[in-house]
């Protein structure tokens, strides 16, 4: 058996399941007596709930509970309100629903067809309300309040800490982040360049959708399958709601069937627990495709940025205001908001910056996390008008993103040192890719000859810098076996992007293993040590950290035992390849496991935690425990008559630090930049006066394969962080982000038509191309 | 109002009462318990659910278990023979044509579908053949890899 090893592919661990069709996810699982659970969404927008009745409901044959807002007000072993950052959300609408889709009863039954039937039994008297339904209208004096107040945690995150809603208004959080002297910087600038630019909501269509099962036992010892990428937040969550220590709360999380930030915080999870409570049996709710759009979106965003430049293409200042549509509930719109706002000056140094982003509340279904976490949001600004600037000050766009982005040790605009930092590898590696040339004129000539009757052809550049979450907390441990075989205990949830391989690659490298020999359990509140979350494309660098500790931790363990037994001091002692060296004699770890207990058992338990904070260990602030840098190319094919383009080509490059597993690294490179492409190209939540028209997958237009480009190019740069495990970074979400300006700003190469605003659709070039604002 | 069907599913002969609105993926997933294929879109788009009915790839979201009367049914559980990968499966694996797993089933049915119309597929029709199967995590060129390297059976 070849040992495990990191810088090389090994075959993932969970291939075998998957394409078996044995791999478990949570709807194919089900419990004893269990019933099967259904929900009772708004049809409006905003109303006020005058009555319900529920009367009919409870008569249907097979209906065991039908939860209302009179089991969550009128319960003193329920707490109401919850929400990861505010608590503004209640399990069922209590006065008022805020968006359609809003959850307003749920009935738990023998058989989904009872339950499905109980639910439309339901009477409910709406008041309708008028509905805020643009951020715009939102933000007017005088608006329609989404909340007339909102409830504030008794303790939060660390990192929102400053951030509240401001009471009387629709504003559900603003951050503002100043450096350096705005007017100063706008009178030092040669050119000022003002545009707004626009993206819609759009939902992640994981093709497993949310879903749950909750358990509640007499002494009210909670037990949920989740399909979540936090578990102990759900754990926390669900244990202030039901008002029991955290220790009475067990998450179990299967495989998920993708995840993208949709996935994040509780979802479908605290009604689930209230109707299995209520039932006095485990119950079950499996979302329809269309309750996954009412659940939780990307937020739409319009950004409004003013950027002041040298004639020599050198930032000067920026003034920057982002709206982000947060929907009816906070959910982590505010750190949403905040992450925008720290990105709102792209991967460059200006010296002058006033930037101002609001998560607003709106009479729209949440926004929350997704794949890029506000960043494709600013993004698509900054590197839109990156090109904008380039084009007017005749600059290559590629010399002016090299001009001004970051390097090794600049600061970033909190004032902190960047480190590791491979953005201008990344650039320089896109633009070979796709055959990029810096004179101008030969991108011209590749136009001139390319141009067969209405085609025109054209090249586009974007970048990116993102943050992790800081501070968070990632803790794993490691049981060695009597054999030498080894077991992992980490809450990092396994949604697709090779979490379980890639922590069994770094503990079976400390320790000599064979990655068969290395099981990765399955994740259990109950079981594994905590962790923060499955997101913010931390897995690799905190929990594979937390994970190289424990495997190091078994080591000292290991030494120990061998200098005791041997007589030798610890340090003439060395760990190589599974074999503990020492002078005379060399031994592997079963033998060493025999020595220690005597017998064939026993086992060696080692932990490691990780903890980042907002200071580094350099003793510096730090708003980011390490940084995510990426570029994107795109080489596209526009027909001038009809505004039909095609995507030809794609380079995506990441700084990856250390690609520990590299075919895992291309896989997310890629993924990401499909994502990216629908995003960019097809995807949008379309409304109707509040009313959301396209909850499904024929309306909502996913990227499928006769929608990609020839060639996807995912390429890894690696300037390793020190910090992370083997110098790796996180990588799910960078290479998403650059695709979208990358794609328009190769249309404007190719005919000169600006897109701003998203998704980029034929008919939006057509108008572009004909003089049709 | 029930009826009772006869089909092959995997090869084996099973009868059914069923509703006479009960889709062939709820016949299999929650009457056969075979959970291999998945509920994605519930409107034929998606491909999660693809089961092969006499060798043809069907979104069993939408097909009637009643229309599925006295026909050959393939899941995923039934490619696999004795423990051993079928050869679309082992190119899959081969090739890292899947993350999170949960189109798995659908592509690699729809991939048999494909190979045992036409075995020596040019890149332009597995695109066009295997573009009504969505993998959400993106591992589209994976998936062409694998289908273009499926080792004959022998």
């Amino acid at each position: 058996m070849e040992l495990a090893d990191i810088g090389k592919t090994f075959r993932r661990l969970d291939y075998e399941t998957k394409v078996t069709g044995r791999a478990q996810y949570l709807a194919d699982m089900s419990l004893p007596g269990m019933c099967h659970g259904k929900i009772l969404r708004s049809l409006y927008p905003h109303a006020r709930i005058k009555s319900l009745d529920t009367s009919r409901a409870s008569k249907i044959p097979g209906v065991v509970a039908v939860l209302t807002r009179d089991d969550i007000l009128h319960d003193q072993g329920i707490e109401p309100y919850y929400g990861p950052v505010f608590k503004d959300q209640t399990i069922v609408a209590t006065e008022k629903v805020r968006h359609m889709g809003d959850p307003v009863a749920a009935v738990a039954a023998l058989t989904a067809d009872a339950a499905e039937a109980a639910i439309a039994s339901i009477e409910v008297d709406y008041e309708q309300l008028p509905a805020v339904l643009d951020v715009q209208e939102a933000i007017k004096p005088g608006a329609m309040l989404v909340h007339d107040s909102v409830k504030l945690p008794e303790s939060g995150f660390a990192d929102l800490a400053e951030l509240k809603p401001v009471e009387g208004t629709n504003l559900c959080t603003h951050f503002k982040l100043n450096r350096g002297n705005i007017e100063k910087g706008f009178a030092e600038a040669d050119r000022i360049f003002e545009d707004t630019f626009t993206l819609p909501a759009t939902q992640h269509s994981f093709l497993e959708t949310h879903a749950c099962i909750a358990a509640v036992d007499p002494g009210g010892r909670i037990t949920v399958w989740a399909t979540t990428q936090n578990p102990f937040v759900v754990r926390t969550q669900l244990a202030n709601i039901f008002k029991v220590p955290v220790s009475k709360v067990r998450v179990i999380v299967p495989y998920l069937g993708g995840g993208y930030g949709g996935k994040v915080y509780p979802k479908v999870e605290p009604i689930t627990v209230a109707l299995a409570q209520k039932a006095g049996r485990p119950v079950r709710v499996v979302l329809s495709r269309e309750e996954v759009f009412y659940t939780i979106t990307k937020h739409a965003a319009m950004i409004r940025m003013k950027t002041g430049v040298k004639n020599d293409g050198t930032l000067v200042a920026r003034e920057c205001e982002i709206h982000l549509d947060t929907g009816a509930y906070a959910e982590i719109g505010p750190r949403v908001a905040k992450k925008s706002g720290y990105t709102a000056a792209g991967p460059y140094k200006i010296p002058h910056l006033k930037i101002d982003s609001y998560s607003v509340y709106t009479n729209k279904p949440p926004a929350g996390a997704f794949r890029g976490f506000g960043v494709s949001q600013s993004a698509w600004a900054v590197e839109s008008q990156m090109d904008i600037i380039a084009a007017a000050l005749q600059i290559d766009p590629l010399e002016i993103r090299k001009k001004n982005g970051y390097d090794e040790g600049d600061k970033f605009v909190t004032e902190e040192t960047l480190r590791a930092i491979g953005l201008k590898e990344c650039l320089n590696r896109v633009a070979e890719s796709i055959g990029w040339k810096s004179d101008g004129t030969s991108n011209a000539k590749i136009r001139k000859d390319s141009s067969i009757g209405s085609a025109r052809r054209g090249k586009g550049l974007a970048c990116m810098i993102k943050a992790t979450i800081t501070p968070s907390i990632s803790c794993a441990v490691v049981k060695l076996n009597e054999d030498a075989s080894l077991s992992l205990y980490t809450g990092t949830v396994e949604m697709g992007q090779g979490s379980e391989t890639v922590l069994a690659q770094i503990a079976g490298k400390e320790l000599g293993i064979p990655l068969e020999k290395i099981q990765v359990l399955g994740v259990d509140t109950d079981v594994v040590p905590y962790d923060l979350t499955t997101s913010s494309s931390r897995s690799t660098f905190h929990m594979g950290k937390a994970v190289q500790l424990a495997a190091r931790h078994i080591q000292r363990q290991l030494t120990a035992i061998a200098a005791a037994e041997y007589n030798v001091p610890e340090e003439k002692i060395t760990f190589t390849d599974g074999k503990v060296r020492l002078p005379e004699t060399q031994l592997d770890l079963a033998e060493l496991m025999f020595k220690r207990f005597g017998m064939r058992g026993g086992t060696l338990v080692g932990e490691g935690q990780i903890k980042t904070s907002t200071k580094d260990e350099y003793g510096e602030k730090s708003t980011s425990a390490f940084w995510f840098l990426a570029a994107g190319a795109a080489e596209v094919e526009v027909d001038v008559d009809t505004g039909k383009f095609k995507l030809l080509k794609y380079a995506t490059a990441v700084d990856v630090g250390k690609a520990l597993n590299p075919l895992g690294c291309r896989q997310q490179l890629a993924g990401a930049a499909i994502t990216g492409i629908g995003q960019a190209m097809f995807e949008e939540i379309a409304y109707d006066n509040g009313q959301l028209i396209n909850p499904n997958l024929v309306d909502y237009i996913l990227p499928s394969l006769g929608d990609m480009p020839a060639t996807i190019d995912p390429i890894c740069v690696e300037v390793p962080d020190p910090r992370g495990p083997f110098g790796a970074k996180g990588i799910g979400e960078s290479a998403l982000i650059p695709v979208a300006p990358a794609i328009a700003n190769a249309i404007y190469d190719a005919v000169g038509i600006r897109i701003k605003d998203l998704p980029i659709k034929a008919e939006k070039v057509y108008l572009g191309l004909h003089g049709v604002e | 109002m029930n009826k009772t069907i006869s089909l092959t599913v995997n090869g084996v002969e099973r009868t059914a009462e069923v509703e006479p609105r009960l889709t062939l993926l709820d016949l299999v997933r929650e009457h056969f318990g075979l959970t291999g294929a998945k509920l994605g879109c519930d409107v034929q788009v998606c491909g999660a659910c693809t089961l092969l009915v006499n060798g043809k790839p069907i979104s069993a979201c939408s097909m009637l278990a009643l229309d599925a009367d006295g026909c050959d049914v393939l899941t995923i559980e039934g490619l696999s023979k004795h423990n051993k990968l079928h050869p679309v499966q082992e190119a899959f694996v081969e090739f890292g044509a899947l993350q999170c797993g949960y189109c798995t089933s659908g592509f690699i049915l729809t991939t048999k579908a494909l190979l045992d119309e036409i075995p020596h597929p040019s890149e332009q029709q597995i695109r066009d053949y295997l573009a009504g199967n969505f993998c959400r995590c993106g591992c589209y060129q994976e998936i062409i890899q694998a289908v273009k390297n499926v080792r004959s059976e022998a």
